[in-house]
């Protein structure tokens, strides 16, 4: 097991995540509806252009390509009996990029959510998430991946079940959800709440945070929401760039590099430290986003008008934490 | 518990409506079945309980959720109690020839396999009082048109999750407009990445930002489309 994330969190002051996934092998030519893991097998040189791509803009730490490679993703490909092989050779792939890097460059293993609902509402189970989970992650560790990284997770119940695997393979792990809904996840869960889980887990992650959800700003209040609750965990940043826009055709994120530089900086103020962008951000975002990094100064913690002002408005008036909550359920006449 | 203090039989019909619509908000299935049951024991109409116990106790949670107060796991749970009252009514409801609200055909893009949005609308919809055919994930503009041939509803719900997704939904607009066919029903989207500019450009009559908007949407349209048939 490798603690070079641990060893990095404890040596430096912010590391560098890396960017989209996504939006990077489309422009690459992946279609959509195929399985993206498939490339890690099919067209494994656009898989190493793409962590290479992270790596030279500076990034400290890199996602694999298997965010949808669990057995309850993949069976909609008909993959599912290739869950290990598939996450094997995505960090396989990250090691063979990371250790030539010529500095400490992390493997970050991305595990991304079942797509399936928790009982009772749904049919996923604690017992069933687990296994599909630690199935993932040994594919992930014998292909040397550093850490899991357990990302755009909406329940509470999933993100313990991710938990519990990372457990089991042995593995240190990190985890973030999206706050997409609100200022919430879809399934209600605030920044306060995820704070709090984070504390009670029997095996904590390294660090824990926000990934994609709404557009920097809305992202942006998710960091100071955690860091209001004052846990000892570092936090981590993976906003997207901008709002998906569409023109002839085409979406692009609106967000520009110039823009991602200044929600870095931001992020870094308001108590992330790890800071890295999700959908719509390319290697000229993470670039623009690390000089700015590296070169300007720590300021204070900013305040929601700043992050307005610089970043653009909230999709909703509350987030559902602090004095002003918003507005609450309407009182039961029962029990 | 307090749970035994109300004796939903021995409520009059105002409070026990009341009861209902709290108790679809809490989610509670035994409960609305209960009740439904009552109501039809003092002689309501299978579409009286519909409308005015079922459909509006789901009005408040929908509202509750498009103001980010219900989230997803309440909004399930109370669909869910909805649906085991929908399951007693439904066959009395084709018996006494109730009124309909409308009819959809609801389906995920080809290229993507997200439902839970989907879903969730397509749930909203039943809970509305809307028929709804759901074609799952993936689907190509040949499935679509093919429900649509074959159920002739009113309403053409397209989902996406994706960024490279979305744009199909124009396919399939396009191919509506193509065969002469995009005046006969309403095509209302909806998605994480989309927005109203969005819908606007590749020429639906409405996108809808969640599950609560899509049925009020739905409803005021199905509303136009009588009053111009009326007219």
């Amino acid at each position: 097991m490798s603690d070079l994330l641990a060893t990095l969190l404890s040596t430096r002051d912010w590391l560098m995540a890396d960017g989209a996934t996504g939006t990077n092998l489309f422009n690459m030519g992946l279609s959509s509806g195929d399985a993206p893991e498939m490339w890690n097998i099919e067209k494994a040189d656009n898989i190493r252009k793409l962590y290479q791509g992270a790596v030279d803009a500076g990034s400290d730490i890199f996602l694999t390509n298997s965010f949808g490679a669990n057995a309850s993703r993949l069976k909609l490909h008909n993959l599912q009996g290739r869950t290990h092989e598939l996450n094997k050779i995505a960090a396989e792939l990250g090691r063979e990029i990371a250790d030539k890097a010529g500095r400490p460059v992390v493997v970050a293993g991305s595990m991304g959510p079942t797509g399936e609902i928790f009982a009772p509402m749904g049919s996923m189970t604690h017992e069933i998430a687990v296994e599909v989970f630690h199935e993932q992650a040994e594919g992930l560790k014998a292909g040397g991946a550093d850490v899991l990284w357990v990302e755009t997770i909406s329940a509470a119940e999933e993100f313990r079940a991710a938990a519990e695997a990372a457990r089991l393979a042995g593995m240190p792990w990190c985890g973030t959800m999206s706050f997409d809904t609100a200022g919430r996840t879809m399934m209600g869960i605030t920044s306060a709440s995820l704070a709090d889980l984070v504390e009670k887990l029997p095996h904590p992650p390294l660090a824990f945070g926000a990934n994609c959800g709404v557009g920097a700003s809305d992202l942006m209040r998710t960091i100071l929401g955690f860091a209001a609750q004052g846990s000892a965990l570092p936090i981590i940043a993976k906003g997207n760039a901008g709002i998906p826009k569409y023109h002839d055709g085409h979406i692009h994120y609106d967000g520009t590099p110039a823009l991602m530089a200044e929600y870095a900086v931001l992020a870094r103020d308001a108590g992330a430290k790890i800071i890295g962008g999700c959908c719509g951000t390319m290697p000229e975002h993470l670039r623009a986003m690390h000089e700015a990094l590296m070169t300007r100064p720590r300021g204070p913690r900013p305040t929601l008008e700043l992050i307005a002002e610089k970043l653009g408005g909230f999709s909703s008036a509350s987030d559902g934490t602090g004095d002003d909550a918003g507005p609450v359920r309407r009182v039961r006449r029962r029990g | 518990m307090a749970d035994d203090e109300i004796i939903l039989s021995e409520l009059s019909d105002d409070e026990l409506v009341l009861q209902m619509h709290d108790d679809l908000y809490d989610g509670l299935k035994e409960e609305i079945e209960e009740s439904v049951n009552i109501l039809l024991e003092r002689k309501w109409t299978p579409y009286d309980v519909l409308t005015k116990a079922l459909v509006a106790g789901m009005t408040i949670v929908g509202y509750d959720f498009r103001d980010g107060i219900l989230f997803v796991p309440e909004v399930l749970l109370a669909a869910n109690a909805m649906k085991a009252g929908m399951f007693i009514l439904k066959p009395l409801l084709a018996e006494t020839g109730a009124p309909r609200m409308g009819k959809m055909v609801i389906g995920t893009v080809k290229g993507d396999i997200h439902d839970i949005g989907k879903n969730l609308v397509a749930m909203m919809m039943e809970g509305a009082g809307f028929e709804v055919r759901d074609l799952g994930i993936n689907n190509s503009v040949e499935k679509y048109l093919a429900a649509l041939e074959e159920d002739q509803p009113d309403i053409l719900g397209m989902s996406a999750l994706l960024t490279t997704t979305m744009p199909y939904m124009k396919v399939v607009i396009d191919t509506l407009k193509e065969k002469g066919l995009r005046e006969e029903y309403i095509v209302l989207v909806g998605g994480a990445p989309l927005n109203e500019e969005f819908g606007k450009a590749i020429g639906a009559d409405a996108y809808c930002r969640d599950a609560a908007v899509a049925v009020e949407t739905a409803k005021q349209y199905m509303l136009r489309k009588h009053n111009a048939v009326a007219g």
